[in-house]
């Protein structure tokens, strides 16, 4: 009865995973952050699913087999991203960053030298001023 | 009851990853939802496995798993170096 329970919410909380990040593939703005989303699906959801199969399967055959998927996929999942990682860079794909030259960083960055300007104007003053 | 949520959400997975297979603005893109679809597929013959009580089912998910990474890489190859031919680009 607790190894039902247990199980049915590992395949529930596998299932909301696999959700999550075929909703994070249409969300994400580019590839790179799109190979984060499929990430999720590969390890945690797949891992999540066959655990929960492998407790109602209960030490059989089944079992074996489940755990032998699970192995292929830790070992294969993995590698198949870095091999797509890679692909994409040497493919000349470029990922998305917040470069300075970004809008938002922009006006920050104007702001900050507006501030340092006046605080070196004053500075300057001040020295005009003790001088004479 | 609860294998059928489970293909449910795995099914709707499937959807949502086949659909950036054809938006997807890049090669890569495409590949990568593949490659969700796969491993999604593998997992739904899992459960599938159990959900029919014919638990056999499972060694064509195990089949599964093995033929998508060698598609994946192969597909990755193809596009990275325009064929199969060759022992590869090294790196530099």
């Amino acid at each position: 009865m607790l190894i039902d329970i247990l199980s049915y919410v590992f395949l529930v909380a596998g299932g909301l995973l696999g959700i999550i990040g075929g909703i994070g593939m249409h969300r994400f703005p580019d590839f790179f952050t799109r190979l984060h989303a499929a990430g999720i699906t590969d390890t945690l959801c797949a891992a999540l699913i066959l655990l929960g199969l492998g407790l109602q399967a209960g030490l059989e055959l089944a079992s074996f087999k489940l755990l032998m998927i699970f192995v292929f996929l830790f070992f294969t999942s993995p590698a198949a991203s870095h091999a797509l990682a890679n692909a994409a860079i040497h493919g000349g794909l470029k990922p998305l960053l917040d470069t300075p030259t970004a809008p938002g960083r922009k006006k920050k960055a104007a702001k900050k030298k507006a501030v340092k300007k006046k605080k070196t104007a004053k500075k300057k003053q001040t020295k005009k001023k003790a001088r004479a | 009851m609860m294998f059928t949520v489970t293909a449910l959400a795995i099914l709707v997975t499937m959807g949502l990853a086949i659909a950036r297979a054809l938006l997807g603005p890049s090669v890569y893109d495409r590949i990568l939802a593949v490659n969700m679809f796969g491993t999604k597929t593998v997992l739904l013959i899992a459960v599938f496995a159990f959900l029919s009580g014919r638990t056999d089912i499972i060694d064509i998910a195990l089949l599964y798993a093995l033929l998508n990474f060698v598609g994946v890489v192969a597909v990755l190859k193809l596009v990275e170096q325009g064929g199969l031919h060759g022992p590869g680009i090294e790196d530099e």
